[in-house]
């Protein structure tokens, strides 16, 4: 358990996804079940091998103020629409900037303005490369965009750690707390890189779904038929706050941020995941550990399961070890069935959904799971959202990032 | 063509207005680009693209700490298209 008694709580949700504008549209999209993924109908994806994603429901663009978005990549237009969502949500006047932190990751960072930057100097020359190319690139441009929207003065981090860099924030906004650092953190994860190019280049790495002639049906995760992931893009963004700091100012408490378990088990394949499920199963453990909570406290555990062939079956063996016999009890759900992957904010969406499992005692559906692998020992949640028990209880968000990145997090009821 | 300042006036405040959000009416020649409109040092560098391609002039980099004032630029831009 961690050293450190400071209870770390959710105060404020905002997100932004192929399934919703809102956090809320987002999460009633998840409960319905319905598919945020389908065709690219831009003529630059026709001849791609894979020629669909998840793309954003809300165009960030035409929510934010003109001249405020063209200074912005879409990773941090995302950002900005999401977290002054989550601020809201908070109730959030005004934070003492000197106890305000943000840690916003992503994995990719600012890919269009570079491609597009790049495309700009060919056909006119350096001249007509923007002022603007570099703050808008660089990784942790979403972060700095949140610090400045709210006066943070505690520390702005990007965490990247490929697909688990949404699930690190967390963990870092939560260490940020513990610490005695900071009272708030906005914490979260963004992605923005549908494109022809990162989508040839996970499609040469033969990580994408190829189910073109029906998009939503291609996240599958845990199915026989599944083929790798879908391509998404969107954020996610929480606002953190320690028990006193929320309590003080009467806030409401979504669920408590309980632990955070982190391993890594990065081998020379580079993205190909353990198949035992080893370096996953610590980091629940250690998530576990972290919250002082028991495997049997587990009712819910919203899977990393991207519906790629390796990591889906790795992750249930990893989640069976760690919970034991308890894992009965924990229902299971992917919500990237619905989503897709929204790689560096996939672990922050699947957070904002655990968190409102956790508040509503209901977990979403998995879709598409047809004909599930055999023996995989999950309950999983198929059909319509499962009600989750009353009493305390601790719902787990699992993340896993190419290079051996796992991040396990837990989260309890108030 | 050569355009008249009244022409390039009209002009540059559409790309000020565009690039920044200065409304067109606040744009005003006696007006400082930084201390009157609070315009940022890599929008300038913006304002500076976009006036070069609209006006078919060129603006060197070591010109651009001169253009103080709106009026500046509009000079410069009539003088160099003339």
């Amino acid at each position: 358990m961690s050293k450190n008694n400071t209870r770390v709580v959710v105060t404020g949700l905002g997100a932004t996804t192929p399934v919703g504008g809102t956090a809320e549209s987002t999460w009633s999209a998840l409960l319905a079940g319905q598919s945020g993924v389908h065709t690219i109908k831009d003529d630059w994806a026709a001849d791609l091998p894979v020629n669909f994603a998840g793309v954003a429901a809300v165009d960030p663009a035409e929510v934010l103020d003109r001249v405020e978005a063209r200074k912005l990549d879409r990773i941090a237009q995302f950002a900005l629409v999401a977290a002054r969502e989550a601020w809201a949500d908070a109730g959030l006047d005004t934070v003492d900037p000197l106890r305000l932190g943000v840690s916003v990751a992503t994995g990719i960072g600012g890919a269009l303005t570079l491609l597009s930057s790049w495309d700009a100097m060919k056909t006119s020359g350096p001249r007509k490369v923007s002022p603007h190319t570099i703050p808008m690139l660089m990784p942790n441009s979403a972060a700095a965009t949140v610090g400045i929207e709210f006066t943070a003065r505690a520390g702005v981090h990007t965490p990247v750690a490929a697909c688990a860099s949404g699930a690190e924030s967390m963990a870092q906004g939560l260490e940020m707390i513990r610490s005695g650092r900071a009272d708030v953190v906005v914490v979260g994860g963004t992605e923005a890189c549908v494109h022809p190019l990162p989508l040839a280049a996970f499609a040469s790495m033969m990580a994408l779904s190829r189910r073109n002639d029906n998009p939503e049906a291609a996240s599958r995760p845990w199915d026989k038929a599944r083929d790798g992931f879908v391509f998404a893009e969107g954020c996610a963004i929480l606002v953190l706050e320690s028990f006193e700091h929320a309590q003080a100012r009467g806030a409401r408490m979504y669920a408590e941020v309980a632990g955070a378990g982190i391993t890594s088990d990065g081998s020379d394949s580079m993205v190909q995941p353990d198949p035992t499920g080893a370096g996953a199963q610590r980091a629940i453990e250690a998530a576990l550990a972290d919250a002082g909570a028991s495997a049997s406290d587990v009712v819910h555990v919203n899977a990393h399961a991207t519906s790629t062939p390796q990591g889906d079956v790795a992750e249930a063996l990893a989640i069976r070890h760690a919970l034991g016999a308890a894992s009965d009890g924990a229902c299971v759900t992917s919500t990237k069935s619905m989503t897709g992957h929204l790689l560096g904010a996939a672990g922050a969406l699947e957070s904002l959904a655990v968190v409102k499992s956790i508040y509503e005692r209901l977990a979403p559906p998995t879709i598409n799971l047809d004909d599930p692998e055999d023996d995989l020992g999950l309950d999983i949640v198929t059909g319509s959202p499962r009600a989750l028990r009353a009493g305390d209880i601790v719902a787990l968000n699992n993340s896993f990032g190419f290079g051996g990145h796992n991040v396990a997090l837990a989260f309890r009821s108030i | 063509m050569a355009q008249t300042e009244q022409e390039i006036l009209a002009g540059l405040a559409d790309i000020v207005n565009e690039i920044t959000g200065v409304a067109v009416a606040d744009i005003a020649t006696e007006k400082s680009f930084t201390d009157d409109l609070d315009i940022d040092s890599l929008s300038m560098v913006e304002v500076v693209m976009a006036a070069e391609e609209k006006f078919g002039v060129e603006i060197p980099d070591e010109e651009v700490k001169n253009l103080v004032t709106v009026g500046d630029a509009v000079s410069y831009i009539a003088k160099a298209s003339a």
